[in-house]
């Protein structure tokens, strides 16, 4: 209560909605490729389980915090190689690795509920922390500042390096890459792999950095809102960031509407992804004109 | 363990596959088994007690019939709009909608007898699943945005909506902090046959089920339908009237998901909570998806997956494991299934 309303929803905003962008981000680079990933739900719950007992046994959050991602990111090579390599269909494949994610999770962190751990402890950066309306935002933690250099790193690595040419050549039309001498598979899997790293990063700092704990099923959607959220920016690393406000302000905007008693029903803020997502692509109009890559969800089968 | 496997293979792939597919969902069993002794546990006596717990008991039957009801209409949510391609994957939101509006309905006619109560409360849960799948049809059919997505984004929303209602102004004052709905009419529940926990909403699917195999191979509907899904171009100038197929086969599909959550309020809860369904809707999605969209192999897959669910239960109960745990092998499961149907040239 004796931060102001404004303060209070802006720094809640950012702290919530930056476990979205690194997921967001990471399923734009996964669709970038012509990928798209169900299952990222199931990602961030191990990145988030393994994160969490990680920190638990090393004492060291950013421990933590790596072991989450490289979980992740091994967890969505099971994903490629089911989807790349056995051409399995992508939507199916990616429900069965939510369920999948969600019961391992379960299994692994079944053990840890109730554990308590330091965690990512917030880096105030001086003189900035202290200044009027702002000062929370500069009162966060290290993954927090990183969210939006990491959406402008992505950004640069999608559009203004060769391997960014790759990867969205491969998204549109795998056979025109191939036969300009580009691997559509190693591409792809390459994706998949920075994907599954964002994925479950985004997962461990859920875990480690903003709730501390375990819980089962502690991602509550946020996985599908990441696929949301990557429709809503049309598939570029830089809107996703506003997507991650919205969604960040959205959640930060009805717990400070709760503690203060207004009768604001939570489940109606909740609704605001998905519809605004939906009335992007309405406004952006049609199937054939808006971002989406050519490819995506379609299979390569030419190579050989 | 083979016995559910079995079918579920034998009806969905070309012939001479079969010992191949066996030794495949052996291997997810045998993987799940690693799992379960990872996490301390004897796999062998938890595969017993699943098996003991399931099929070899009457109540335990009875409850994976009571399980594959909902996922065989949300498989055929799934399968009908599928034979044009369309794809469908809000059979959850559709689910919920269904429960919403046959709730509503049932509140309405609280006062008449069930000869009319039920019909009304069953009619307006396929109309609330048609309405939540119409809306992504007709953006569809007016060629705006993929039913892909606006599907799936109503999920939430669904979702979301009756957590809204349960939460807020369909609030039963009577249930002191349990968010929930009012108790239905005894006219409006969907009754329950030998006895059991098994519905009506059996005979339904059942029927729904002979229905979709009926119309795919012998009327003339079914032949349009297969044409559209051949060449939707050349279906189009033949003068089938594909956007019509669009905008109906996605009202039919919603419908019957909505239905599945008609039956779950009225028949198995008896009140709108706002954890209707653990996931049936996927779930629905994903054995559509193993059957291939064959009616046949829908049952013997929402069997299978049934049986692993109840499993999930009394892994839960007998071996201190989380119930959903049990997903693993689910997820194995479609796995392997996947795997083989993507080598066969399905995307």
């Amino acid at each position: 209560m004796s931060t102001p309303f404004v303060e209070s929803v802006l720094a809640g905003a950012i702290l919530s909605g930056t476990p979205v962008l690194f997921a967001t981000l990471g399923e734009v680079v996964e669709e970038r490729s012509g990928i798209v990933n169900l299952g990222m739900e199931g990602i961030m719950l191990i990145g988030a389980v393994v994160g969490f007992a990680s920190t638990v046994h090393s004492g060291q959050a950013a421990v933590g915090l790596l072991a989450g991602a490289a979980a992740g990111a091994a967890m969505n090579m099971l994903f490629a190689y089911m989807v790349i390599t056995q051409r399995a269909n992508q939507l199916a494949t990616g429900l069965a690795m939510m369920f999948g994610g969600v019961g391992l999770s379960a299994l692994i962190g079944a053990d840890y509920i109730g554990s308590r751990i330091g965690g990512l402890n917030p880096v105030p950066v001086p003189f900035l922390s202290a200044l009027p309306w702002l000062g929370p935002l500069f009162r966060a933690d290290v993954l927090v500042y990183l969210a939006v250099p990491t959406a402008v790193g992505v950004w640069w690595l999608l559009f203004r390096t060769r391997w960014g040419l790759d990867v969205r050549a491969v998204g549109e039309n795998p056979t025109a890459a191939f036969a300009a001498g580009v691997s559509p598979m190693r591409v792809q899997y390459q994706a998949l792999f920075l994907a599954g790293f964002l994925g479950g990063l985004a997962g461990a700092h859920l875990s480690v950095g903003i709730a501390k704990t375990w819980a089962e099923w502690m991602t509550a959607g946020r996985g599908f809102i990441a696929v949301a959220l990557v429709i809503f920016s049309r598939w570029h690393p830089l809107r996703a960031i506003v997507g991650a406000l919205i969604f960040g302000g959205a959640i930060a905007l009805q717990l400070q509407l709760q503690a203060r008693g207004a009768p604001v029903s939570p489940f109606l803020l909740d609704m605001l992804p998905y519809l605004l997502s939906l009335v992007v692509l309405l406004v952006w109009g049609g199937i054939r004109r808006h971002a989406a890559p050519a490819s995506l969800g379609r299979v390569f089968q030419g190579s050989e | 363990m083979a016995e559910p496997a079995a079918p579920a293979i034998r009806l969905t792939s070309p012939s001479g596959a079969h010992v191949r597919a066996a030794g495949l969902f052996a291997l997810a069993f045998v993987l799940f088994g690693g799992v379960l002794l990872a996490a301390g546990k004897n796999p062998l006596q938890a595969y017993a007690d699943i098996l003991t717990g399931t099929l070899l008991n009457p109540y335990g039957l009875s409850e994976v019939v009571v399980k594959m009801i909902p996922l065989l209409l949300t498989a055929l949510a799934v399968a009908i709009p599928s034979r044009i391609w369309l794809i469908n994957i809000g059979g959850e939101g559709q689910l919920y909608a269904g429960a919403l509006a046959a709730t509503w309905a049932a509140a309405a006619v609280a006062a008449q007898p069930a000869v009319i109560a039920l019909p009304v409360v069953a009619a307006s849960g396929f109309l609330g699943g048609a309405l939540w799948a119409g809306v992504p049809g007709w953006l569809r059919m007016r060629g705006w945005v993929s039913e892909t997505i606006s599907t799936l984004l109503l999920n939430y929303v669904g979702i979301l909506l009756v957590s809204f209602l349960v939460f807020g102004p369909w609030k039963d004052p009577g249930s002191a902090n349990y968010p929930q709905s009012a108790e239905f009419a005894a006219a409006a529940r969907l009754p329950s046959l030998f006895g059991t926990r098994i519905h009506l909403g059996l005979l339904v699917a059942i029927a729904g089920l002979i229905l979709y195999h009926l119309v795919m191979t012998r009327t003339r509907w079914g032949l349009e339908m297969r044409a559209i899904g051949g060449n939707r171009e050349a279906a189009r100038r033949c003068g089938i009237p594909v956007e019509t197929y669009v905008l109906v086969l996605m009202l039919i599909g919603g419908g019957l998901a909505g239905l599945a959550g008609m039956a779950e309020v009225s028949a198995i809860q008896g009140r709108l909570r706002p954890s209707l369904s653990p996931g049936y809707g996927y779930v629905g999605f994903l054995i559509s998806w193993m059957a291939g969209g064959s009616a046949f192999g829908m049952v013997a897959a929402a069997f299978l997956v049934a049986v692993i669910a109840a499993g999930g239960d009394i892994l839960q109960m007998s071996h201190r494991l989380p119930g959903s745990a049990v997903n693993i092998l689910m997820a194995l499961m479609l796995f392997v299934v996947l795997a083989r149907r993507g080598k066969g040239g399905g995307s």
